[in-house]
């Protein structure tokens, strides 16, 4: 055996050493091969970095550097009296934060409007942290419960009575209604061709509308003698208690399966009559607080959040009806959705405060805050709707046919197999129509309601605060804020969607 | 022998229960009644409350008020418009100017979001970071917040007419708003159009019969040099006969303020501004999606097929990205056109501001006009999503068939 290394194919010197690659990894290989990889690139480098540096540096410099960061009025952030370039002048925000967070909400009462906000946060974590239990109590807390204690801390007022007179008053206004109805028609077949079939059709329309009023007799009575009572609302209270609990009770199932409900309707109501006696409802509550004195974040936090909780049942029974066997239901939700989607929001809100009140009888007067709450909810309510259906689309088909199999109900089928898969699917999109409705609250400013921006704008009108760059620092506080909002619920609905998607990812 | 079919039965009363009351029979029978039956009660309430609260009020409801004298002035009208016109007018010149807002607002939007999505696609780590930035700031802000910004901040800063900022001696931005050079139709004009028009036409006829050419007969015409004559050289040639179609009559700043020239109304820049920067945002993300919809195989197959890179983007990437960025596109087009309505904000005399405002804060007359300023949106809105189905329909079955 020959010796390898003598060889004539076998090299005997060592090869010299290549040079490393170019290194492609670190911070130095990542603006080679990111930034500086080819005379283009180079140059757009160079462009952006001059973008950001004619953006960027002014900015932070008007922010901090250049910002005024105490002073008593607008003198403070004037560039004769601080000798150099005046940039933000926070004084001024300092002096309106209230102002941009209340409105003119009464300063002893402010409290109420801070424990609604920490009510609001302590309701809503839970509900946005996917791994904690007890969704189901919590969402109906937040979305029944919540708006409801709300509406008496902020605007304050009590009650005078409870179920059983609403109900009672409700369904006697609507029965008069339906027989002023009857009488218009048996007043026009006087002199009308078709007269004696119009006269027949009011006639059974008065007969209805009386049958109405005769069977609520005993409600109306009940709630008569409940008012002359010395404690109506606790009377009432406990009426409601008793019949609702004995009406689930029964519809549960009655001695067989109705315990749980009877419990859980006995809770609530306990629950209720807690809330009731800690916020003295029955004794008339807080201090009204008129609506037109609410102002700033306040008040595009109450648009925003009553427009997301009002929003979604009226766009899951718009989908629902969209995708329904009934023609009628489906072409009056194709039509109601296609209208309110095809105009703008500030046609709505025009409606929502000048034609609305014309529609309701004029005994009515609804508050302006709650006109442009109307507005908002059905204009929602329609893009919601939208977002339901393609949530519902996407559910397969087998799985309703599996549920009818089962021998489950329409209404069953839909609450438990198909609208939670649904509504489970679609929640980035549910969140990404939440974010616009947030944006959109701003328009309430120009109805003349004191939004955020409404507020802002009005501070701007002070000849305390007028310097050159008031209107930049308001509208650099106010950006940060719905940039915060906006941004977080983007990044939740991201987060959302990417735990829904974990099965996908590779 | 042959046994005839039976025919089926007849089957008269589960036609009439289909129907009345569709695939839920009876039930559903019994509920639409129960519904109009609702709907009905509804309207009639509606109806008698309205009649009601008109005539405590004093207002003789109907359209009679579109004939009377309007009375106030409108800062921007394309059409001759006074104070002594009538409503009708008014609606005229507003529509007019939210039309101008919205198809000015497009073509800003568009160009914006689609260098913003190139810069989002860039390779360039920085760029691409600016592209995002910009999409993620733009987006979080109300449109409403944005305006006012713009109107009340960035307009409100800018100098006087004298200390105005001047573009290359021919535009002057102030707080004045922006004043442009003015064109002035000459002799030649009539000519230059009709040139230009018989250009885009033959250059369109001379495309389709290039395309016909090479689908039937695979014969490759190369046409640009004749489309580029058509569309360039014969308008100059009728420049260089008929003389220049059109001179600029150039600002002059005179006293306190410029004479000559056309004023765009700062309320106009601001609202273009807000309107095409905001949209903007939308269609970068659009556009992106699209192009990163093509599934990176398409380009390689194109390749691999010998055509060049420039005619794989042409012919393969681009009419499968369009696919995806129309329908969307559109939808935002929309919104800006809805979004224009914002003008009421800073008072840019636009449908919304002069019909729905001024008009109905003189005349009171709310149901007829928010009635007719709904229509008109709702009416913009419903023609261009019948056009996008029939796009749609046409797209589908053009794919349909290549499959």
């Amino acid at each position: 055996m020959t010796d390898v290394t003598a060889s004539s194919f076998v090299r005997q010197d060592l090869v010299p050493e290549r040079p490393a690659p170019v290194k492609t990894t670190g911070f130095i290989g990542f603006v080679r091969t990111r930034l500086l990889n080819s005379p283009t690139n180079i140059l757009l480098t160079i462009v952006a970095l001059l973008l950001l540096w004619y953006t960027i540096i002014p900015a932070l410099k008007f922010l901090l550097v250049d910002a005024v960061w105490s002073g008593k009025d607008r003198n403070a952030c004037l560039a004769e009296n601080t000798g150099h370039q005046v940039g933000a002048c926070w004084p001024y925000i300092q002096a309106k934060l209230t102002q941009l967070i209340y409105g003119f909400y009464p300063e002893a009462e402010r409290w109420r409007v801070n424990l609604t906000f920490i009510l609001a946060v302590v309701l809503l974590a839970p509900l946005l942290i996917p791994r904690l239990p007890a969704k189901g109590l919590n969402a109906s807390l937040f979305f029944f419960a919540f708006p409801v204690v709300a509406f008496f801390l902020l605007r304050g007022g009590g009650l005078t009575g409870f179920g059983v007179s609403w109900v009672a008053s409700l369904s006697q206004l609507f029965g008069d209604s339906i027989v002023n109805a009857g009488q218009v028609l048996v007043n026009l077949s006087q002199n009308s061709a078709i007269g004696p079939v119009l006269w027949g059709i009011g006639k059974l329309i008065v007969l209805i509308g009386s049958a109405v009023g005769w069977l609520i007799f005993p409600l109306t009575w009940l709630r008569d003698q409940l008012q002359m009572s010395g404690q109506p609302l606790w009377y009432d209270f406990l009426l409601t208690a008793v019949i609702v609990s004995l009406i689930l009770f029964f519809l549960g199932g009655g001695m067989r399966t109705g315990q749980r409900a009877l419990l859980a309707s006995l809770v609530t109501f306990a629950g209720i009559a807690v809330v009731i006696k800690l916020m003295g409802l029955d004794r008339g509550g807080l201090a009204v607080v008129d609506t037109r004195l609410w102002g700033g974040l306040l008040v595009t936090l109450v648009v925003s959040v009553t427009g997301i909780v009002t929003s979604m049942p009226i766009g899951i029974a718009l989908a629902l009806g969209r995708r329904s066997t009934i023609p009628l239901i489906r072409v009056f939700s194709i039509a109601f959705i296609e209208f309110w989607r095809g105009v703008p929001l500030i046609t709505v809100l025009f409606f929502a405060t000048y034609m609305l009140p014309l529609f309701l009888p004029g005994n009515f007067n609804v508050d302006g805050l709650v006109r442009a709450l109307i507005g908002i909810a059905l204009f929602a309510g329609a893009y919601q709707a939208e977002v339901v259906r393609g949530g519902l689309a996407a559910i397969p088909r087998g799985q309703g046919e599996a549920a009818s199999a089962l021998g489950l109900s329409w209404w069953k089928t839909t609450s438990l197999i198909v609208m939670p898969q649904a509504l489970r699917h679609v929640i980035p999109g549910l969140v990404n129509s939440f974010i616009a409705l947030f944006k959109d609250t701003s328009l309430v400013s120009i109805v003349a309601l004191f939004d955020l921006l409404g507020s802002l704008h009005a501070t701007f009108s002070d000849p305390t605060w007028s310097t050159p760059t008031t209107a930049f620092t308001g509208f650099a506080f106010a950006g940060m804020i719905y940039f915060v909002f906006c941004f977080g619920m983007s990044r939740y609905s991201l987060f959302v969607e990417n735990r829904l998607n974990a099965h996908r990812r590779n | 022998m042959t046994t005839e079919p039976r025919k089926p039965p007849p089957q008269f009363i589960f036609r009439l229960k289909r129907a009345l009351g569709g695939k839920s029979g009876w039930t559903g029978l019994a509920v639409q009644i129960v519904f109009a039956a609702v709907l009905a009660w509804v309207a009639y309430e509606i109806v008698a409350n309205a009649r009601a609260n008109l005539e405590t009020q004093r207002i003789a409801s109907g359209f009679g008020f579109l004939k009377n004298t309007a009375g106030f002035d409108v800062s921007l009208n394309l059409v001759p418009y006074s104070g002594s016109d009538t409503y009708t007018r008014v609606f005229l010149v507003g529509l007019l100017n939210t039309l101008l807002v919205a198809v000015i607002g497009i073509i800003f939007a568009t160009i914006i979001g689609f260098i913003i999505a190139l810069c989002r696609l860039s390779p360039n780590w920085l760029l691409a970071r600016i592209g995002e930035i910009y999409v993620e700031l733009v987006r979080n802000l109300p449109l409403l917040f944005q305006l006012l910004f713009w109107y009340l901040a960035v307009l409100a800063a800018l100098p006087g007419p004298r200390q105005s900022i001047s573009l290359f001696n021919t535009a002057f931005l102030s707080n004045r708003g922006l004043v442009i050079p003015r064109p002035i139709g000459e002799a030649g004009l009539d000519p230059f159009l009709i040139a230009i028009a018989i250009g885009i036409v033959g250059a369109l006829a001379l495309r389709s019969y290039a395309r016909r050419a090479l689908f039937q007969r695979g014969q490759a015409i190369r046409i640009w040099p004749t489309v580029l004559g058509l569309l360039f050289g014969l308008p100059l040639a009728t420049m260089l006969i008929f003389g220049l179609p059109l001179t600029f009559e150039m600002p002059q700043l005179k006293g306190f303020n410029f004479a000559g020239g056309a004023r765009v109304i700062p309320e106009l820049v601001a609202l273009l501004v807000a309107l095409s920067t905001y949209t903007a945002a939308f269609i970068a993300e659009i556009v992106r999606a699209g192009i990163l919809s093509v599934h990176k195989g398409q380009m390689e197959a194109g390749s691999s097929l010998g055509l060049s890179r420039g005619a794989t983007l042409r012919l393969i990437v681009v009419p499968q990205a369009m696919r995806v960025i129309v329908p969307p596109l559109t939808n935002q087009y929309l919104n800006l056109t809805k979004n224009s309505s914002l003008a009421v904000a800073i008072g840019y005399p636009d449908l919304v501001s002069v019909f729905a405002g001024t008009t109905l804060s003189q005349t009171g007359q709310a149901i007829e006009i928010i009635a007719i300023t709904m229509g008109v949106y709702l009416l913009i809105s419903l023609v261009t999503s019948a056009v996008m189905s029939v796009y749609g329909w046409r797209i589908n079955r053009s794919l349909g068939a290549g499959a």
